[in-house]
């Protein structure tokens, strides 16, 4: 079995064997078990590529293979992973056995919440593995429709209204892609001679500029829906806010990374020339996300709302930097959305394990955290200081990336995006320290909480790898800004040829 | 003619001896000892589908009036399978003291209206065509109407007979406007002798109106909702899958030989009555209470994504009807059987009936949201091959004419997912303390249900019955 095909073969034989656990306990050790077998297929991947890597393989995506499967229309079931795939993959499997960690006292209809978790999370491995555009659609879709379920029967607040929201926003964005990714298809022809839905095949050459001026708003707005584009994002603060907090941590931190994923494979990648003459409108939109997105931040006092905003504000830098074409500010968005997607998740993880203890998420109801669950509180501030882009972790690797390659482009237009959105340290700032000061320290507000207990085996486990990820990256990023980098040559020459 | 050539009408010969055999077993039993004949049906009519798949030659009887064609041998074998889930899906409620006396009936009937599809199906001139769309609807409104103690069926019997009646009428008028202007019923004749008179547009225009009347396309739908309701559920799932069926089958095939030369004309007017069928179909599916209205306006929208194929023109199109008919059974069949196996049993058709199925019925709920998922199009079930397929057909066309179209059916798509969903959020996410309580179905309704299930979950994923459709479709 190749390495890529496992990373379906495996969250499906958990679901399979959770399907059959008899209890609570039992189930959630076979979810564990399972996405901690995953984890380690990941690591082995990433040493297996950079190994290949090493070893002077130049092509552009290692470990491929591709099966027919619908002949007469080409479709095919076609895998290959480059640096870029590899480390969403490896970004995917952390949080995947975070979120189970932090779910680790689901009760209620529990088989049924770890075998939609899984499933969701197979749709998003299967994404990053394909590069065939109607697999990765149908991975795509996937990894939608169990969030209805997740929200809608585990989650707290509205969580019928979230649900439904959040799914039918996130389907609209699919069918808006879908147009796009017709297009793409029946203009294929016209590069390789018959009708492809293979990327690799795709990018050799290019599909005729009036289309790419037609599809590319509707690609990159399909996959901008789920990357929380301004103003498609309203279905991302109900939508975490309301969701358990596996859910959150996987929906916001993996799941929105495949809306930036997407627009950089697909719509960048493969309407080169329509990204150059139409991007000017989504840069502008992307701009306000951020700032916009950290201004609500600090209205906020529900923590997850706030966190929320943060998400919005964090994954438009990532449609921000994809938008900006150059090589610099691409790895700066591909690292943005790993640490990012860490980061989210670590924080609605904390969110859910106090939310757990004081029952409830308003911050001015809670005080002096940092006295009742030092632990707790004390990954709080690291999480918070990677998120406003303190040296040292992962944040400010990723920010200062993207804001250095933003500054490259020379014209009055960019300069002025990239300044605005560089306001956004400041804003997150505020909101990030509010908070700390808030929430964490300062005078216990509510004595009941003084009988609280601290994060216990499985909570410290969950924040624990997480944190060990952020502070890696952010304490040695170059292997993966290397690795990031090398994968990216061949795609900024696609995109720059016809660019410039 | 000669012996060899009875066996091209193998499917029709077969069939009418086996309503002959239910018939004469009919008269030789007891009134209260009629169940052995439900079993005869079913075996007989399963040998019959499972023999069906055995090849045959192709070929025309009767002076070209019937043609056997692989596509025609393969359009009626998927309609089989349709009547086997709803033969085995009808077993509970033929088995009700009221229906005691009456089961023969039951089968001879449906089995009269499927031999009218077969011939449908394999006509070769329109006298055929219009011999068996008849023989098809008129049975039908017989078993609309079979629930004798329910003013609703005797309703929905009435509405059928008296719109099928008008409807034919008109379909009669416009093949009577092709006789007189092309001098001929043969299909083929008409196809050469078609010169787009202004008499012969508007015989078109009949003619498409009185198939539109038996696909529920918008405006010709105002019976669905009033006869799905009305009917037992085993004729209501017989009513939008395989009487529908049927008339997309054979309006696909006229379409595509007979006015072939008019196609940009009829391309316009499928275009429009597939936005409108689309559009209002969701719209009023939103609203719906009732299961059997609500599984009803599902069913017409779908008519209109199927129309998405049809105005493709070309070979996948006719490919991707001709699949999306096969998934929609199944799917379609899989709604209808969970809904039929909770009103056998408690008489409950409301979603607000639903509520809180899954905490004591999870089994049934489970089917209910793999069919619903599959009508809606999401992966990794059939719907979603399906849907897809005819989206990639309806594209082809590469203008801006067809891509708005499947934007339209797209956002469709949305709506109707918004409106299975609250099927959905009834049995999974409201609690409730009178859910329905759990009860176990008998072994036919299990059957049909897994043979459904069987379908939703290989079909899409088996690429070979795709390519096997494809190699017997043909475009314009």
């Amino acid at each position: 079995m190749d390495i890529l095909t496992l990373f379906i073969v495996i969250p499906a034989v958990t679901m399979l064997g959770i399907a059959l656990t008899k209890n609570s306990n039992q189930a959630r050790w076979v979810a564990a078990g399972g996405m901690i077998l995953q984890l380690i297929n990941a690591i082995r991947l990433i040493f297996s590529y950079l190994a290949l890597r090493n070893a002077g393989d130049k092509s552009e995506m290692l470990f491929r293979k591709s099966y027919m499967w619908f002949e007469t229309m080409n479709i095919q079931y076609a895998i290959g992973v480059d640096g870029i795939s590899v480390a969403m993959i490896g970004l995917t499997s952390i949080v995947v056995v975070a979120g189970i960690f932090a779910s680790w006292e689901m009760k209620d209809l529990h088989k049924e919440f770890f075998i939609s978790l899984i499933l969701l999370a197979t749709g998003v491995f299967g994404f990053f593995i394909c590069i065939d555009m109607f697999t990765m659609f149908l991975f795509y879709e996937i990894a939608v429709i169990p969030m209805y379920l997740l929200i809608g029967i585990w989650g707290s607040g509205p969580k019928e209204y979230s649900a439904m929201k959040l799914t039918l926003m996130l389907m609209g964005g699919s069918a808006l892609l879908l147009i796009g990714v017709f297009g793409i298809y029946y203009k294929s022809a016209d590069i390789s001679g018959h009708y492809t839905w293979n990327i690799l095949e795709l990018s050799k050459g290019h599909i005729p500029v009036e289309w790419q001026r037609f599809l590319f708003p509707f690609t990159f707005v399909g996959f901008g829906v789920l990357g929380a584009l301004f103003p498609f994002h309203t279905w991302s603060p109900d939508g975490h806010s309301s969701a358990p907090t596996a859910v959150s941590m996987l929906h916001a931190g993996v799941l929105m990374k495949l809306g930036g994923y997407g627009c950089f494979r697909i719509a960048m990648f493969l309407l080169p020339e329509g990204a150059n003459e139409m991007g000017w409108i989504f840069i502008i939109l992307t701009t306000i996300s951020v700032v916009y997105g950290a201004l609500g931040a600090i209205q906020q006092t529900d923590l997850k709302y706030i966190n929320a905003y943060s998400s919005v504000s964090h994954c438009g830098l990532v449609l921000f930097a994809v938008l900006m074409a150059n090589k610099t500010a691409m790895n700066g968005a591909i690292i943005q959305m790993i640490s990012h997607g860490l980061m989210t998740a670590i924080f609605f993880a904390l969110i859910g394990m106090i939310y757990g203890r004081t029952h409830t998420r308003i911050i001015g109801e809670m005080g002096g955290l940092m006295k009742i669950m030092p632990f707790l509180a004390v990954v709080y501030v690291i999480a918070g200081l990677a998120s406003l882009g303190l040296p040292g972790l992962s944040g400010f690797v990723a920010e200062m990336t993207i804001f250095i390659g933003a500054f490259q482009h020379a014209d009055i237009f960019h300069r002025v995006v990239t300044i605005t959105v560089t306001t956004s340290i400041v804003i997150t700032a505020v909101y990030i320290l509010r908070v700390v000061g808030i929430l964490l320290l300062g005078p216990v507000r509510n004595d009941h909480f003084l009988e609280l207990k601290d994060a216990r085996w499985f909570e410290k486990t969950s924040l624990v790898m997480l944190l060990l990820a952020i502070a890696g990256i952010g304490l040695a990023p170059l292997w993966l800004s290397n690795m990031i980098g090398d994968s990216l040559v061949p795609i900024i020459q696609k995109i720059t040829v016809f660019v410039h | 003619m000669n012996f060899s050539d009875f066996f091209l009408m193998r499917h029709e010969i077969v069939l009418t001896i086996i309503a002959l055999i239910i018939l004469v077993c009919e008269i030789f039993t007891h009134d209260d000892k009629k169940h052995p004949i439900m079993i005869l049906a079913l075996v007989l009519f399963g040998l019959h589908t499972v023999f069906g798949f055995a090849a045959t030659n192709t070929g025309e009887l009767f002076g070209g009036s019937f043609r056997n064609t692989q596509m025609t041998l393969l359009m009626k074998n998927i309609l089989n399978i349709g009547i086997l889930i709803i033969l085995f899906q009808s077993f509970k409620w033929l088995r009700t003291p009221e229906n005691a006396i009456k089961i023969s009936e039951f089968y001879i009937i449906l089995f009269s209206s499927v031999l009218g599809m077969y011939v449908m199906i394999s006509s070769g001139d329109f006298l055929m065509m219009y011999l068996g769309l008849e023989t098809a609807t008129i049975p039908l409104a017989g078993l609309a109407a079979y629930d004798r103690y329910k003013e609703k069926s005797a309703e929905a019997g009435v509405k059928l007979i008296l719109s099928s009646a008008l409807s034919s009428g008109i379909l009669l008028y416009g093949i009577s406007m092709i006789y007189g202007t092309t001098g001929t019923f043969y299909f083929p004749e008409i196809a050469a002798k078609w010169a787009i008179t202004p008499l012969q547009v508007v015989a078109f225009i009949f003619f498409f109106a009185g198939m539109a009347f038996k696909i529920s396309i918008v405006p010709f739908h105002l019976w669905t909702a009033d006869v799905y309701e009305g009917s037992p559920i085993s004729v209501t799932g017989f009513l939008s899958v395989i009487s529908k069926g049927a008339a997309v089958f054979i309006l696909i095939t006229i379409l595509f030989t007979v006015f072939k030369s008019m196609a940009p004309m009829w391309k316009e007017v499928i275009w429009a009555t597939s936005v409108i069928t689309m559009t209002l179909g969701n719209l009023f599916a939103i609203r719906q209470q009732n299961l059997k209205r609500f599984l009803a306006f599902s069913s017409i929208a779908q008519a209109g994504f199927i129309f998405l194929g049809i105005i493709a023109g070309t070979q996948l199109g006719m490919t991707s009807v001709v699949y999306f008919v096969l998934i929609y059974i199944f799917s379609n069949l899989g709604a209808f059987g969970v809904v039929a196996a909770i009103y056998d049993v408690t008489g409950k058709e409301t979603i607000d009936d639903y509520n809180g199925l899954y905490r004591t019925n999870p089994n049934l709920s489970l089917m209910m949201l793999v069919s619903l998922f599959s009508l809606a199009g999401i992966p990794p079930v059939a719907g979603f091959f399906g849907k897809f397929f005819l989206f990639t057909a309806a594209a082809q066309g590469g203008s801006y004419f067809y891509y708005i179209l499947v934007l339209i059916a797209l956002l469709n798509t949305v709506i109707s997912l918004y409106y299975y969903l609250l099927v959905v959020k009834a049995m999974f996410l409201n609690r409730s303390e009178n859910a329905i309580a759990y009860f176990k179905s008998d072994w036919s309704t299990k059957t049909a249900l897994l043979l459904c299930l069987a379908g939703i979950v290989i079909t899409g994923l088996a690429s070979p019955i795709f390519s096997y459709i494809q190699s017997l479709s043909f475009g314009l």
